[in-house]
Order: C-alpha cells, then structure tokens, then sequence
C-alpha cells in the first residue's frame, strides 16, 4: 500500500510539474492543481497509513489513525480551491485584456514596451525560440 | 534620571521639531535644545556615582529566549561619550539654529539631529551587542538623512550614498563579528562578555570575530583604507560635519574599539592590525590634509588622521596608550568641533571656504580668529592647549611601541604624523587669516552673532583650561581609562601635567612644531609637486566598485530569474531535487520499522486509475476539455483514496471541492482557447520531462522513506486523541482539532479564503469596468449554443432537489462535531446545491432570488467566527476556548450543544460566502447582456425558432 501511495504522489508531482513548465496558462494551473493533490496526499501520508481506523472516538477502540495532519490537510484542500480560482481568475483576465493567454513575458520583461496586440502563432514561435536560444 | 529615559528622551524629542516649526524656527530650535538639555542633565544626575566608580545600569528583559535585553549601563567611557553627544549637541543645536537659512527646513533638519542623537546615546550606553547593533545601523541610517540634507546638491547626494555604503557593509561585518563573539561568550550582554577575556582570546572564532568588528569599527571611524567617505561627506551642512564628524559619528567606532578594549586586546593580531590602520591613516590623513584647498576637506582629512591617532593608541594594548587615547578623544572632540564651526562661520560670512580665495580675515572677524588660533594651535600641539597634552602622551607611547620589530618605525611615522600636523593647522591660521585684506571675497565678512561664535567660543575655553591646568580633567580621564581597562590592566602611574622634562616626546613634539612650520613656509613648491604628483582618487575607485558590483547582481538576477515563470519554476524545482538529494546521500537514516500494508485489488485498480489519468492528462493535456475530464477522475480517486486510509472528513472535503473546482475550470475555459498550440521544441520537452521525473522520484522516495518509518519524535496526536472528547466535547477529533485545539489557525484560513473570493471579486469588477467589456459583449461563442440553455428536466430537478440538498447540509454541519462532516464540507455541499441552481436555470433567474450578498456573507462569518471567540472572554477564558453542556428538551434525546458549533458556523458562512462570490464573479463575465430571463419557471418557449446549429440566422 505504501509504494502504492508513494508512486502516485510521485506521479502527480512529476506530472505536474511537467505542465507547470509548459508555457501557456491553462496547463500551468493543471500542473499546479495536481501539485497541489501531490502535496495534500504527502502532508496526509506523513502522519503514516493507516486501514479502517478513521479518528472519531468510539467506545471500545483504541488505536486511531493520526488525527493532526487530517486537519491540517483538510484546511489545505479548501484553501487550495480558493488559491486555483484566484489564479484562474487572473489567467482569465490576462488573456482577455491581451488576447494573449503565455505564462512569460516577451524579453526584456516588463520593461519591454514593444507589446504588439494580438497572438500571431509566427511571431509568437519566433519569440519562443530566441526564449530557447537564450537559456541554451 | 533612568537611563531608559535618557536613552529614550531624544527619540520621543524626534516628534517635536516637525511640529514645532509650525510655531517658528526659534520655537523649533529651542525644543530640540531642550530636550537634548534635558537628557544631559539626566545623565549629570550619574556624575557622583559614576566618578566615585559604580556602574549604573537598567534592566528589561526583552527576549531573553535570543538573548535580546534592553539592557543600559553606564561607566566612566559611556559617560565621556555621552557627555561629548549631548554637551557638543547643545552647542550644536544652538550653532544649527543661526547657521541654517530660511530656506532650509528646520524642522526636518533637528528631527534626524535628535534621531541621530538618540541612536549615539543608545550605542554608548547599552549593555547588550544585539540592542548596540541596532543603533549602530541607526546611526549609519541618520547619518546618511544628515549628509544628503541638502538634496538638491549632487555632492550631497552622493556623499550621504558613499557614507551609507561604506559604513553601512562595515555594520554588516559587525552584525557577523558580534553574533561570533556573543556565541564565544554565552551571552550577548556586554558587561558578560567583558569578563570573558580568556575564553574569548582563546577561542579558534577569536580571529574572524575581531576582524568583523574591527571592519564595522575602521569603517565607521574612517580607518585607512575606509577613509575616503569622510571628506566626501563633508558636503553636509557645517553643524552636521562639525558634530558627526568631529565629535560623535566617527569616534562610534573608537568607542567600540575602547569597549570590547578588555577583551579584545593584547594579542599579536590586534596589535598589528590597528596599530598599522592607525599608523597608516594617521600619516596618511595628516599629509593629503595639508594639501586640500577646501577647508572642511583639510579639517575632514585632520580628522582622519587624528582617529588614526587614537586608533593606533588603542593598538597598543598598553594601559598609557588607552589613557592617551582617552584624554585625546576629549582634546580632539572639543578643539575639532570648535575647529569645524569657525570653518562653518567662515564659509557664512564670506561665501567661500576655498583657502585660495581667503586670507586677512583676522582684521574683519576678530572673534572667529582668535577661537580659530586657539583650536587649530591646540590640533598643533602647541604648550597650553589641551592638545599638546595628549599629543606628548601619543610621543611617549610611540617612543616605547616596536611594530614589525622595528624599534625605530613607530616614533618616526608618529612624528610625521604630528609634524604634517603641526602643518595643517598652521596652514588654516596662516592662509585663512593672516595676510593682507583682500577685496574680492564673494561677500562681505564680519563676525556673525553671538549665537553663532558662542558655542566654538565655549569649547576653545575648554582647551585652554585644560591645557593650563590639565589637574582638572585628570579625576575624570582616569575614571574613563578604568572603564576602558575593565580591571585587566593597572591604571598608569602619573598625572596629566604640562612639563615632564625633557624626554623623547618632547623632543619629537619640538621637531614636529619646527618641521610644521617650515613645510608651511616651503608650501607653494610642494603643492606644485603635490599637484603633479599621480594619485589614485578614491571616489572614482568607489563608482567603479559599486558599478562592478551592480552589474555581478544584475547579471546574477537576470540569469535566474529573468521575468520568465517556466525558468524560474524549473531552477527552483533542480535546485531543491539537487538539496534533497545531498542531505539523502550525506546524511544517516534509520532502519525502516514499518511493516507494510498489503495491497488489495482494489487498491491496486484505484491506483491504476489514478496513475493511467495522470499520464493519459500529460498526455491530451493540449486538448484542455479532455484534460479537466481526466482531473476529475483524478480528484476522484484522491477522495477515495483518502476515504480509504481512514480519512472520511478529507473524502468528503475533497469530493466537494472537486465539483466546484471543475466548474471553476469549466468557467474559466468558456473564455480560454480550447487547445494548447505546440510550441516547445522535443529537446525542451524532453528536458522539461527529465526534470519533472526527477522530481517525482524523489518526492516518491522521501514519502516512502517516511512512511516506512515510525515518528522520530513522539507526536502531539495523543494529545489531541485523548482530549477531544474530555475537554472538546466532540468525538470527530479532526472537527474538534479545527474549530477548538487550532481554531485560531482555522479562523486565519477562513479569512484568507475570504480574501482570496474578494480578490476575484475586485478583479471581475476591474475587468468588467475596462475596454475588456466591449470585447465580451461582441464575443461569438466558438461552440454552437445549445438551444434550450435550461432544460426542463433539469431545471425540475434542481428545484426539486435543493430543499433535500440543503437538508444534507444542514445534516452534515450538526453531525460534523461527533462524525464526519463540519462547516467546512456543509459550506460546500450548500455552495454546491446553489451553483446547481444557477446552471439549471440560469444566472438571471437565480441571481434574482439571491437576497444576501456573498460578500456579506464571507463577512458574516468571519465576523460570527470571531464573535464567537471573543464570547469566550466574558467567562474569563482566552480566545476561542470552548465550553459545551448536554440537554435535555422533551421529548427530544438528550442533544449535546458547543460554543465550537457557533464557530464552525462561522465557517460555514465563511465557506459558502467564498466558494459562491468566486463562481458568481466568473459567471459575470460570461453574461453577455442584461435581459433575456423569463420570469417563468421555465423559459422554453416551443414557438420560438432557433437557426440549425452551425446556420447563420
């Protein structure tokens, strides 16, 4: 059970992140969504699996599965869906204020002043592979 | 009077001068010299007890835990200094008074005097180094408002950013210097640390500990090779440069150097290292200072060379040479303050203070001359002023001082020292007021008022005095040099006294005086060669440094995070793997003591669902429709999992947010392209997977790590097990920890999710208030419109369905204390039931019978929530403690009722309030106009002809 919890914790962060690296808005807030299964799982798990002893106290039982980080994750899950919608909220507008829904900014960052409206796909691909050229 | 309050006095006094100036700048200054009056008569209150020996001190704890206490004491040292800060303040503020014109802003001007003022006080008399750093950076702070007081000169500017600079990264090597030195000793409390003289020297930190303090002390007080944002700060007004960099600011340092004396001194490395800085600046100082043509940069680089004088002194770690330096601290505060405000006057009254264009001034302005010869012949150690005394004391302590075993290098450099000296001083008597009368100053000079010449005229008093009757500064010189030695050494046998005999320091004082006077005769040929000469100029070296130093940062910032999310995500996510991985490979981990669970095939088959989605959604997630599908069968399978390990609360929880995140994501992509255009080259994907699998494997293999493993320390579980149902009242121990044990965390995270809604709010109304207005209202949708947008079957349904739907909430909130449930799952099965509402009949319809607005909901709860905390005063308790009873109404059963239930409503409210304010905001967006809704139940209207999908109306 544990390898099986592992792994997918594993999973949903490494496919995540694999989207949170992508450059337009709408994978990036999947990436982070999943991100965020993949770390309410973990804080779940670091309070050790346990089958059929959920924590509400009955008479006659003894052991308990880990009540604290149940709270704490739970909490975490309600906030999560408000951070996603502030996010997506932001995404949204962003795109219809620019018609433009990339994750970065053109180069030279804010400070680059020669915004031109409207997403061509050419120069858009032109603009992403001088991005590539330059990390490279 | 309390040492807090004199500490406190000049702080509290900042506030009136910016008031004050309302009523005049008379009013002004003399508040400002009030208040400083009155803190210098709180610490003359000292006098007696500190002459007679004892050490005042005040104690507050403050957090003791870091070792933090506002701690105060005052010896005979913090006593010198803070007589020097107040008593030359008030001479200052008077000076200040007259000397600033009507254009400047008084008011301003004595505030950062006071914010100085007090910051100095606080540095010479507390007892604890933390509590020292920070008036310490205060001083650099107000330092630099000082310096830059006229903003509109360039010089002023720049000199304030060189001062902040340079002292400001020396303050940052203290910070490291002390902290060292307050792990050596246990204790960050000075009056400890001073009696840990053995453990200090002894210890391996020793070294790196005095190197940092004495970067903070040699910046601070203009050590070479520190010492060139002096005179660049002269561009100050006088009062500031007579006060900071005469008396106060710069000799922080030496202070400091005299303090932490007992415990840092006596070794080889303090010995060469401050006795050569000391050595160096003073001769250094003293020869660039002869040949400056400005006279606050002569009497800037005198100062410099006179620290170095005090500085080598203290090098010595002999007890003559620290009462050497403590009696020239005093000459030289007195005769380079007075020094610098006749410097100031000059500049006045004639409009210049280039030596060049002066000269005869001694028959237009009497007075000032003759305060002016008193003082600079004192700085010439000329007999009967005070600083001959100290200088002859500097002689003797040369004369028998061996650096780098060369016996004769210390007194030769000293007698340079002195002999340039002599020639500075004599320089600016003799080309400043001898010679004949000219008649192009650029305006008329005559001796300014009383209130101006009065205070120089004072301290020039005090050097004759104590040059003719040293006797009387003698009880309180050796009082300081006590204090100064703290018990480590003897106090030095003899009196300060005028005629010693003849001894070696007379005779090189004699070839000082002699050789000052002849350097100045034979003046004009050697300023030619002087100006001819090639010599690097420090400001220029400076700008290139702090340019250099700009562009490492820049190309620094720019290389990790140029603007660009993706590369910044991607390092930030290498960088932690990277850390992880190290601490795994290096670090020990203990056995794995778990057994584990067995997998059955259900839980093998919800895993393959799981992991089947997450790949099959990394792998179509450029078809974004598909992808949310699949995000739904993962946030499913999450719930059940969760609900599986023994989690119900977090099932439920999780299940609930999953539907309204999917309508969240279902809004949003009403508005977003549908797919995602292949953009990144397979190279860039293919790193993009490496790194992300990485990740993954390591995540996967620390979670496993744990979960094979018991706790390393005993967890707080057991507590909260075995309370829940004693002291909560509640047997669901998850509800209980959130609305009782942690309340305080979930009121904050109710509120935050309350933030977060209105966020989204304020952004929809910025939108909607924007050109991006126009842009919706002419939108075509890109998908064919279904033709009956509210079906009646459903619309029957939902209303049907909400009255039971908000029964199950209702069941879920009262229950949630003993089983699974709590506001927040009832909060968002009810937010559920109501967004039903709105898809099924429309935002229209359902938006009209909405009669409470979410906002005031979210603000409704909070406000419950925290009512219902507060209530918990009124029993004498601390916020959000619970209480519950059991009752009894017949013929009910016997029904338990918790003060926690009006909490958990608050969150409920809060919940609701959020959840329906976000998807209400998107919803805004996508209405296109204000009309169409029927006020009937059902607005399909079978007469109506809609065009065939895709066919053009």
């Amino acid at each position: 059970m544990e390898l099986l919890l592992a792994s997918s914790i594993g999973f949903l962060t490494a496919a995540g992140l694999y989207l949170v690296l992508r450059l337009r808005t709408f994978p990036v807030i999947l990436g982070t969504s999943l991100l965020s299964y993949a770390v309410n799982i973990f804080l779940f798990a670091s309070g050790r699996l346990v089958v059929n002893q959920p924590p509400i106290l009955t008479d006659g039982v003894t052991s308990y599965t880990d009540p604290l980080p149940q709270a704490l994750v739970l909490t975490a899950i309600v906030i999560s869906f408000g951070m996603t919608a502030v996010v997506v909220m932001i995404a949204v507008s962003a795109y219809l204020s620019a018609d433009d829904d990339h994750i970065d900014d053109r180069p030279g960052g804010l400070f680059d002043a020669g915004r031109d409206a409207g997403g061509e796909m050419g120069s858009d691909t032109a603009r992403r592979n001088a991005g590539t050229e330059g990390k490279a | 009077m309390s040492l807090f309050l004199i500490v406190a006095l000049p702080f509290l006094g900042a506030l009136l001068p910016g008031l004050m100036i309302h009523a005049g700048r008379q009013s002004c200054a003399m508040a400002t010299f009030f208040v400083t009056l009155a803190a210098l008569i709180g610490l003359l209150t000292h006098v007696p007890a500190v002459m007679a020996g004892e050490v005042i001190t005040a104690r507050l704890d403050w957090l003791p835990g870091l070792g933090l206490n506002a701690n105060f004491m005052l010896d005979g040292l913090g006593l010198l200094f803070g007589l020097m800060i107040l008593g030359i303040g008030l001479l200052i503020i008077t000076y200040a008074r007259f000397y600033l014109s009507r254009e400047d802003n008084m008011g301003e001007f004595f505030t950062y005097l006071l914010l100085f003022q007090g910051a100095m006080v606080g540095i010479v008399l507390c007892d604890n180094i933390l509590m020292l750093l920070i008036f310490w950076e205060l001083t650099s702070l107000s330092s630099f408002l000082l310096i830059g007081y006229w903003k509109h000169l360039p010089e002023g500017r720049q000199g304030a950013r060189m001062a902040l600079t340079v002292t400001g990264m020396g303050g940052l090597a203290m910070i490291g210097g002390m902290l060292l030195l307050g792990q050596i000793a246990g204790s960050y409390d000075l009056s400890v640390i001073l009696e840990s003289r053995e453990a200090i020297q002894a210890s391996p930190l020793y070294l790196p500990a005095l190197i940092l303090i004495l970067l903070g002390c040699f910046t601070k007080s203009a050590q070479f090779p520190f010492h060139f944002w002096l005179p660049h700060a002269m561009a100050a007004p006088t009062p500031v440069s007579a006060y900071l960099h005469s008396a106060t600011m710069v000799k922080a340092g030496i202070f400091l150097m005299a303090r932490l004396w007992p415990v840092l001194s006596g070794t080889d490395a303090w010995f060469a290292i401050v006795t050569t800085a000391g050595l160096v600046t003073m001769v250094l100082g003293a020869v660039i200072g002869l040949f400056k043509n400005d006279l606050k940069a002569l009497l800037a680089f005198s100062t410099v060379s006179h620290l170095g004088l005090i500085t080598m002194l203290l090098g010595t770690g002999s007890a003559y040479g620290a009462m050497a330096a403590v009696f020239h601290i005093m000459n030289h505060a007195t005769f380079k303050a007075a020094l610098f405000m006749t410097a100031g006057i000059v500049d006045h009254e004639a409009h210049t203070r280039n030596i060049p264009s002066l000269g005869g001034l001694r028959k237009l302005m009497p007075v000032t001359f003759v305060i002016a010869t008193v003082t600079a012949l004192s700085m010439a150690g000329i007999p009967l002023l005070n600083g001959f005394l100290s200088k002859e004391m500097m002689l003797e302590q040369a004369a028998h001082t061996t650096l780098f075993d060369l016996p004769w290098l210390v007194p030769v450099l000293a007698t340079v020292g002195a002999l340039f000296s002599a020639a500075y001083s004599f320089r600016f008597i003799v080309h400043t007021f001898l010679g004949p009368v000219r008649d192009d100053y650029p305006s008329h000079p005559h001796d300014p008022g009383f209130g101006m010449w009065g205070p120089p005229a004072l301290l020039a008093c005090i050097v004759v005095a104590v040059g003719v009757a040293p006797f009387i500064a003698e009880p309180f010189v050796h009082v300081v040099t006590a204090a100064v030695l703290g018990g480590t050494a003897e106090l030095p046998y003899g009196h300060l006294s005028i005629w010693h005999g003849v001894t070696p320091a007379l005779k090189m004082s004699i070839v000082a005086v002699l050789g000052g006077a002849l350097l100045l005769i034979a003046y004009a040929p050697l300023a030619r060669a002087w100006d001819a000469a090639p010599r690097p100029e420090a400001k220029v070296i400076f700008d290139a440094v702090i340019a250099a130093a700009v562009r490492l940062a820049r190309a620094v910032t720019e290389g990790l995070h140029n603007g660009s999310l993706t590369r910044y995500a991607a390092i930030f996510a290498v960088t932690v793997v990277a850390v992880g991985v190290h601490a795994w490979f290096t670090g020990t981990t203990p056995a794995m003591t778990r057994e584990m669970i067995e997998m059955s095939p259900m839980t093998v088959a919800g895993w393959l669902l799981l992991t089947v989605a997450t790949g099959f959604l990394v792998f179509v997630h450029r078809y974004r429709l598909v992808a949310l599908v699949l995000m739904g069968v993962i946030g499913l399978m999450v719930s059940i999992g969760f609900n599986y390990l023994s989690a119900p609360d977090l099932a439920l929880t999780q299940i609930s947010v999953e539907v309204v995140t999917i309508i969240l994501m279902l809004l949003a992509l009403n508005f977003l392209p549908n797919t995602t255009p292949v953009e990144s080259s397979l190279a860039r994907r293919l790193r993009d997977g490496a790194i992300a699998a990485g990740a993954g494997l390591a995540v996967a293999a620390l979670i496993y790590g744990i979960l094979m493993r018991d706790f390393a320390v005993p967890s707080i579980s057991d507590y909260h097990l075995a309370n829940s149902y004693k002291g909560g009242g509640g047997t669901n121990v998850v509800n209980v920890i959130l609305v009782d044990f942690r309340g305080f965390d979930t009121f904050g995270e109710i509120i935050v999710l309350g933030i977060a809604a209105l966020i989204i709010y304020a952004l929809t109304e910025a939108l909607l208030s924007g050109p991006v207005r126009a842009r919706l209202l002419n939108r075509k949708p890109d998908q064919p419109q279904a033709g009956d947008a509210h079906p009646l079957m459903m619309v029957v349904m939902t209303r049907v369905m909400l009255p039971v739907f908000l029964m199950v909430g209702v069941y879920i909130f009262l229950r949630g204390h003993n089983e699974p449930g709590g506001g927040f799952i009832s909060g968002l099965v009810v937010a559920i039931a109501v967004v039903v509402q709105y898809m099924a009949s429309g935002f229209s319809w359902a938006d009209a019978r909405q009669r409470y607005p979410y906002h005031g909901i979210i603000g409704a709860g909070v406000l419950v929530a925290g009512l219902t905390g507060i209530g918990a005063w009124y029993a004498g308790q601390p916020f959000l403690t619970s209480a519950f009873g059991y009752f009894r109404i017949p013929p009910m059963e016997k029904f338990e009722l918790a003060t926690a239930m009006g909490f958990d409503l608050g969150v409920f409210l809060a919940v609701v309030g959020a959840v329906m304010l976000s998807l209400h905001s998107f919803s805004r967006i996508a209405r296109r106009s204000e009309s169409s809704y029927s006020e009937h139940a059902m607005d399909i209207d079978p007469s109506r002809i809609d065009p065939l999908p895709g066919e053009e109306a």
